[in-house]
């Protein structure tokens, strides 16, 4: 699949995306992470020295990338009206992202999902809490540095504590008498 | 004025009504649903973790697991991803072989949703007659792979085996059995009173709103935007047979329920044009160079070893030497990337080693570095692999979009303004694969 490629940096992401969108870009077709924290780098992902016999490629300066895939479907002729275009964002831990919620509905769950892999927190939105893993998990498995067989403490009622947070977060509300 | 306290239902999550494990809190009012919150990640599996720890190759059967009604878009999906990184160009009876797959896969896949969804409002006729189209089908992948459902049919590079013995008249005799189902499934529900006033104009969701949660495949066809991987995006064949996009009007179940009969009779006519097109035999492949048996020995002990991988032996491969040209044709000439036979494993030294090679921790199998994303039109939509290679033997990240993901975040629109009746009308609607949404 062709797509192009525009790197922009982690405050200008919500102008620029908003600046897609209005450009034509109408669907966010997916949102991710990529941990480039061991890449290319030898010393081993899966505890031991890598083998690179074509050599290792260039580390990248940033731990993460934040990759945003826009597409621009035309709804009346079914096909897309540009080429697709693929966003990334390089992001190292405590920088600054806003959330894109507010252009594309569907970047709430993918938001979330991020969060919850990757601890890449997005502000300005919200209701960040995970989205596959229960909110007491420890750490955010898709980071590199997430030991493969780490075990996570006990939960529920056998581990003697209280829930601390709800598990679901709608708010009550008063409905007015018809 | 007085007022009275909205109150909340728990459905799921394991509820008989739904299909996979998943959580609903809806809150209500009477029956009227004012607010859904959708939970998911009760069968989180680690997919993407998983890929990252195993080899190339042994990632390819996790796939079969994430929509596991229909694998085999799944398998070819992740391999095409991967050899977009490789850079391997699959031999032509390859694309066919996986279109095939693909679509008798989508068959099934579609016949599952609707059947399941009518069971649910009652039409338990449909469900059987629908489960059993699924039978034919799910015994043509079980000959064409040997399992029905775990199928692990793409390998990289190719596929395991070419389509046995009279594949095609098996096909040919299951494809008017799956139209007579459909049939028969259409005449008990489209004018019947008792389904249509569940389905239709419920769970409505907009054009606007489908594009901007970034829904595609049946569901956002269903809302007249004739988009479709196949057709934008032409991967495999696709941009060679001729099929049509159905799409619908209003965005309701019920038009989600007639996309999808009519994309099953367009999925039997592409597997038909495959059968015509397909290049006949192992003669129009690129397998390895063959030389015979005495020529290898001869060229070992002329030194020119650096030659031998790329070749193979010609003698008798297995006990009684059949099956053995069959498997040639179907995979990539790059000994580095594609796993080779069966045949040739247990049938010759040079497959047996390649074999080795291939699966040796951190020495094995190479995907150089680089990134890629691919997609094809799933059962659901749009589903799509980015991976990442960084030269080693195994994935760097390989990141899984999966489509009812985007469908289940949309629930909540369609749901709420609703009755709680409703849901299961709904949710059977979006064909939700806990597999793929949890990964």
């Amino acid at each position: 699949m062709k797509f192009e490629t525009r790197t922009v940096a982690p405050a200008l992401v919500l102008d620029e995306l908003r600046q897609l969108k209005t450009d034509g870009y109408n669907v966010l077709v997916d949102l991710t992470a990529v941990d480039y924290s061991l890449y290319g780098r030898c010393r081993g992902r899966m505890g031991w020295e890598e083998n690179f016999p074509a050599g290792a490629p260039q580390p990248r300066p940033h731990r993460f990338e934040v990759v945003y895939r826009l597409a621009g479907i035309d709804p009346a002729a079914g096909l897309e009206s540009r080429a697709r275009l693929e966003v990334r964002v390089p992001y190292d831990d405590g920088a600054v992202l806003l959330s894109v919620m507010s252009i594309w509905p569907n970047a709430d769950w993918l938001e979330r999902e991020v969060w919850d892999m990757f601890g890449i927190r997005f502000e300005d939105r919200p209701d960040i809490k995970r989205l596959l893993l229960y909110e007491s998990f420890q750490g955010h498995p898709l980071r590199k540095d997430y030991p493969l067989k780490r075990r996570q403490p006990l939960i529920g009622p056998e581990s003697g504590e209280l829930p601390g947070s709800p598990s679901f977060n709608i708010v009550r509300q008063e409905i007015p008498f018809e | 004025m007085t007022h009275k306290k909205s109150y909340f239902l728990n459905m799921g999550p394991a509820h008989p009504a739904m299909h996979g494990v998943i959580r609903l809190v809806l809150e209500l009012d009477g029956e009227r649903i004012l607010n859904t919150e959708v939970e998911i990640g009760y069968l989180h599996r680690a997919f993407e973790k998983h890929t990252e720890t195993e080899t190339w190759s042994n990632a390819v059967p996790y796939t079969d697991r994430l929509n596991y009604v229909s694998p085999l878009i799944n398998n070819s999906a992740f391999c095409c991803a991967v050899e977009t990184v490789a850079g391997v160009s699959i031999p032509e009876r390859v694309r066919y072989l996986r279109v095939i797959a693909s679509e008798i896969s989508r068959v099934a896949d579609h016949l599952t949703c609707v059947g399941a969804s009518a069971m649910e409002l009652g039409a338990f006729t449909v469900f059987l007659y629908l489960m059993e189209g699924r039978e034919y089908l799910y015994q043509l992948i079980d000959c064409l792979c040997g399992a029905r459902v775990t199928t692990d049919y793409a390998r990289l590079g190719g596929v395991k085996g070419d389509l046995p013995e009279g594949f095609a008249e098996r096909f040919r005799a299951v494809a008017p059995k799956i139209r007579k189902v459909v049939a028969d499934s259409e005449a008990l529900l489209n004018r019947n009173r008792i389904f249509l006033d569940r389905v239709e104009g419920v769970g409505v969701i907009s054009q606007a709103d489908a594009l901007a949660y970034g829904i595609t495949g049946p569901f956002l066809r269903s809302t007249g935007v004739a988009y479709d991987v196949r057709r934008a995006h032409p991967y495999l064949v696709y941009d060679r047979l001729d099929f049509e996009v159905p799409v619908g009007t209003r965005g309701d179940n019920l038009d989600r329920y007639l996309v999808r009969l009519a994309e099953i009779e367009q999925s039997l006519r592409i597997v038909e044009q495959c059968f015509a097109q397909m290049p006949e035999g192992p003669v129009a492949l690129s397998p390895w160079e063959m030389k015979d048996a005495f020529t290898f020995e001869d060229m070992g002990k002329a030194g020119s070893t650096a030659l031998l991988p790329r070749c193979l032996a010609k003698t008798c491969r297995t006990l009684d030497g059949s099956g053995r040209d069959k498997a040639a044709g179907v995979r990539a000439d790059e000994p580095a990337l594609v796993l080779p036979s069966k045949e040739e494993v247990y049938g010759s030294i040079e497959g047996l080693m390649n074999q080795f090679e291939a699966v040796m921790w951190s020495w094995g199998m190479r995907v150089p570095a680089g990134e890629a994303y691919h997609a094809v039109e799933g059962g659901n939509g749009e589903l799509g692999f980015h991976v990442v290679s960084d030269g080693s033997d195994r994935a760097y990240r390989v990141r899984c979009r999966p489509p009812c993901l985007f469908i289940m975040a949309a629930l909540p629109q369609m749901l709420n303004g609703g009755y709680v009746a409703d849901v299961v009308a709904t949710f059977g609607s979006v064909n939700m694969i806990a597999g793929e949404l949890d990964r």
